[in-house]
């Protein structure tokens, strides 16, 4: 894609693709863009919860049982870093339009430590489950709870925290990507910050999706 | 063209150098022509190139799904085994079904149409994304493979509705067929993204919201339901791979599981999928009925919104595929009510179409004879779609043929007549050159008469109670089996005339000129074939609305 070369001087000029009528109108199409396929993640996990609440419906008493043997204090550890971790990255998107590159980089960094944290402290709840048995469908031993649904109750559990899982995954890329550009390129300013703008609002998402999947998997 | 050639050609005729007026052609190649290299059409950013490279995917799967309707209607030619056994059969209309939906009538219009005309409608540049766009191409050509691979190592028997328990409990191959569609499907949220962007974004000045062409306010309505139905339906088919590898048992009644919680997902992306097939080709009839009759549009605005209005109600019409499958009658009321709204904004667009016909200046060329097919098609399909939404008549006509009938009337008829009508009537955009207008209404009546003789013995078929994918049926079916595969075998002639001139006049058609059909639409403003950036110079403002046609009188039509 041709891009205008970078202009000289104190303010970094970022990459304009000639299409668009001007630099404003182009962060604008981005964040629509944005915007747009976040909606289309809602949708997906909406099946989800579509599917929880169907099963919920025709198995409460095995719902309500077997969302007591999650462990609810790894949940809400999990959940207080995650949000934590909304926060460091917002602030990433702060010094990027101040065009403090290194502070991008260090919140991008205690961004990304604080999903390491979510995803090792989510795979002690997984290997735990592994070890005694509730796992999906066919594949669910658990002696201790009997109730019929159970297995389908932890069918979901893995369904959509896993895909939560990936999506945490993802956002690491996308966050990397925008530390590694700050450290290196260090041209984030006030006329270019869309990109670290972008995978925050990626990071939001991933936060929100998990802030229904706590109450619904853990609380209720 | 020759660059080389022009130095000599001064010297020899002094003073004729500037004759012709070809100077924007030298410093501005068209698309086409601008790089020839293999790579500069594999890895190009351009939409039109993009565009054209959905178009050859599209005709090229339309005609392998051509074949296995064609192998599926020689089998029903008699009451028992004709041609193939049962699963070989089975195999077959599920391979039709699957390549006709996703990978021929979901990308056929928007992909390679819109792509093509939607910035030079909006006189813009190009789309909003387009590396996007282009990955959006190869996760279509991905997906297509992987559903291919999945078809030609052991095939899939269940239908392209892939219902529950079947689906998780068949040995024929689901994962990858199913994971080829997962992945399709993040094509057609990249490409509709990509569109609502570039509309919401990238307008030429003086083009505001209402004086958008009715064609990009149809992609723009069928964005909006590919962005929001399809991630559900995404879902839906990792949901039933994961079944079929490792026996979750979300939708398996054996094990706690709800099939019919699989069809309520499954209808709520195929059901508004419909009007992903057919809302873009009501935008390119609002296109050519205006150009063909030398007249505004009647009712822009009513055209405009109810594009909305059906892709907004559409979505709210998922349940009239369940009426039999235990749902309350309270809710298959509901459901059939919501269903016939999509009557009345579909009923908005035809009168608007006929108000538009009426005392227009009728230039009867080939895209306008597929004008006519589609009023008919539309009209038949859409009446007969009120007949299946209302609950008491479904119930008998239910999984018949009746059913198989309406919805290749309404999506494949409409869909496939607009396909053609925007095939020729942009063929001289897109590529410079003019088609044989004789062979192109020859075709189009043996189209339609093809399609009528198809599927109007189907829906007697239904109406007597044949169900549909049944291998074997009683002997007093056959008549009408054999008329409905004559009319086939007529479609499908007409079909090779339309590939056999169309490729001709590819290579071998007339020079067109920049508008051939002195269209009123914003893409005529540009070159045809246009150029790489679309339009030469500045950029172009658009003061006049989009259907703005003064009808003149008859000869001055009539040498076009």
């Amino acid at each position: 894609m041709s891009s205008a070369p970078a202009a000289h001087g104190a303010a970094p000029a970022p990459k304009f693709a000639e299409h668009f009528a001007s630099l404003e109108v182009q962060n604008h199409a981005a964040r629509l863009g944005m915007w747009l396929f976040l909606s289309t993640e809602i949708l997906l996990f909406a099946g989800l919860f579509v599917c929880y609440s169907c099963y919920r419906f025709l198995y409460p008493e095995a719902f309500a049982e077997a969302s007591r043997h999650l462990n609810l204090t790894l949940g809400t550890v999990n959940t207080v870093v995650l949000i934590t971790s909304s926060l460091t990255a917002a602030l990433a998107v702060h010094y990027a339009k101040e065009g403090k590159n290194n502070l991008v980089a260090l919140m991008v960094g205690l961004t990304l430590l604080m999903a390491v944290g979510f995803l090792v402290i989510k795979g002690f709840e997984y290997s735990h489950k592994f070890h005694e048995g509730t796992l999906p469908g066919k594949h669910y031993t658990y002696q201790g709870l009997q109730l019929p649904g159970a297995p389908m109750y932890f069918t979901i559990y893995f369904l959509s925290t896993g895909l939560h899982a990936l999506h945490v995954t993802i956002g690491m890329g996308v966050l990397t990507w925008m530390g590694v550009r700050a450290l290196t390129q260090k041209n984030f300013g006030p006329n270019n910050y869309t990109g670290v703008e972008l995978a925050s609002m990626y990071w939001h998402l991933v936060d929100l999706v998990w802030i229904f999947l706590f109450p619904m998997l853990y609380l209720v | 063209m020759t660059p080389s050639s022009s130095p000599t050609a001064e010297g020899v005729l002094p003073g004729h150098d500037d004759a012709g007026g070809h100077d924007g052609h030298h410093h501005h190649p068209n698309y086409l022509v601008d790089g020839t290299t293999v790579k500069s059409w594999l890895l190009t950013i351009d939409h039109k190139r993009i565009g054209l490279m959905f178009l050859a995917s599209v005709l090229f799967f339309f005609l392998i799904g051509g074949v296995f309707a064609l192998a599926v209607r020689v089998e029903l030619l008699t009451p028992g085994p004709t041609v193939m056994d049962a699963m070989t059969y089975n195999r077959a209309f599920t391979l039709h079904g699957l390549i006709m939906i996703f990978l021929f009538m979901i990308p056929a219009i928007p992909a390679a149409f819109g792509n093509f005309m939607l910035p030079l409608m909006l006189g813009a540049k190009d789309v909003a994304f387009p590396r996007l766009n282009l990955a959006s191409f190869y996760i279509y050509v991905t997906g297509a493979l992987l559903m291919i691979w999945g078809m030609l190592n052991g095939g899939l028997d269940t239908g392209w509705t892939f219902y529950t328990p079947y689906s998780t409990h068949t040995t024929t191959t689901v994962a990858p067929v199913l994971f080829g569609a997962f992945v399709i499907g993040f094509s057609s949220i990249a490409t509709g993204l990509n569109f609502i962007v570039t509309v919401h974004t990238m307008r030429a000045p003086g083009i505001t919201w209402f004086k958008l062409p009715l064609f990009v306010w149809a992609i723009y309505a069928t964005s909006c339901i590919q962005v929001l139905a399809t991630p559900v339906i995404g879902l839906l088919t990792l949901l039933v791979v994961g079944e079929n590898l490792f026996s979750f048992g979300l939708f398996d009644p054996a094990r706690g599981g709800d099939p019919v919680l699989f069809q309520h997902l499954f209808w709520f992306y195929s059901h508004p999928a419909v009007y992903i097939m057919v809302l873009p080709a009501f935008g390119v009839m609002s296109e050519v009925v205006a150009a063909f009759s030398r007249k505004n549009i009647f009712g822009y605005r009513a055209v405009a919104y109810s594009s909305l209005g059906i892709a907004f109600v559409g979505f709210f019409a998922w349940g009239h595929h369940m009426f039999v499958s235990g749902q309350s009658t309270f809710d298959a009321g509901i459901f059939g009510v919501l269903t016939m709204l999509v009557g009345v904004f579909t009923a908005i667009k035809v009168f608007n179409w006929v108000g538009t016909v009426y005392k227009g200046a009728v230039d009867f060329r080939t895209p306008f004879a597929y004008f006519c097919g589609f009023l008919f098609f539309t009209v038949f399909g859409g009446m007969t779609g009120i007949a299946v939404g209302t609950v008491s008549l479904d119930m008998p006509w239910h999984d018949t043929y009746f059913v198989v009938a309406h919805f290749h009337f309404i999506m494949v008829g409409a869909t496939l007549m607009a396909f053609l009508a925007a095939f020729h009537y942009w063929f001289p955009k897109m590529f410079g050159r003019m088609y044989h207008e004789g062979w192109g209404l020859v075709s189009a009546a043996l189209i339609i008469l093809g399609f009528n003789a198809t599927f109007i013995p189907q829906f007697l078929l239904g109406n007597y109670g044949m169900p549909r994918r049944y291998y074997e049926y009683p002997a007093r079916f056959q008549a009408l089996n054999v008329a409905s595969t004559a009319g086939a075998t007529l479609l499908a002639f007409g079909f090779v005339i339309v590939a056999i001139y169309l490729t001709y006049a590819l290579f071998y058609g007339r020079a067109s000129g920049k508008n051939p059909w002195r269209s009123k639409g914003y893409e005529w403003l540009s070159e045809s074939p246009p150029p790489t950036h679309n339009f030469v110079g500045p950029q172009p403002t658009f003061p006049e609305e989009p259907h703005y046609y003064v009808a003149p009188k008859k000869d001055e039509v009539k040498d076009v």
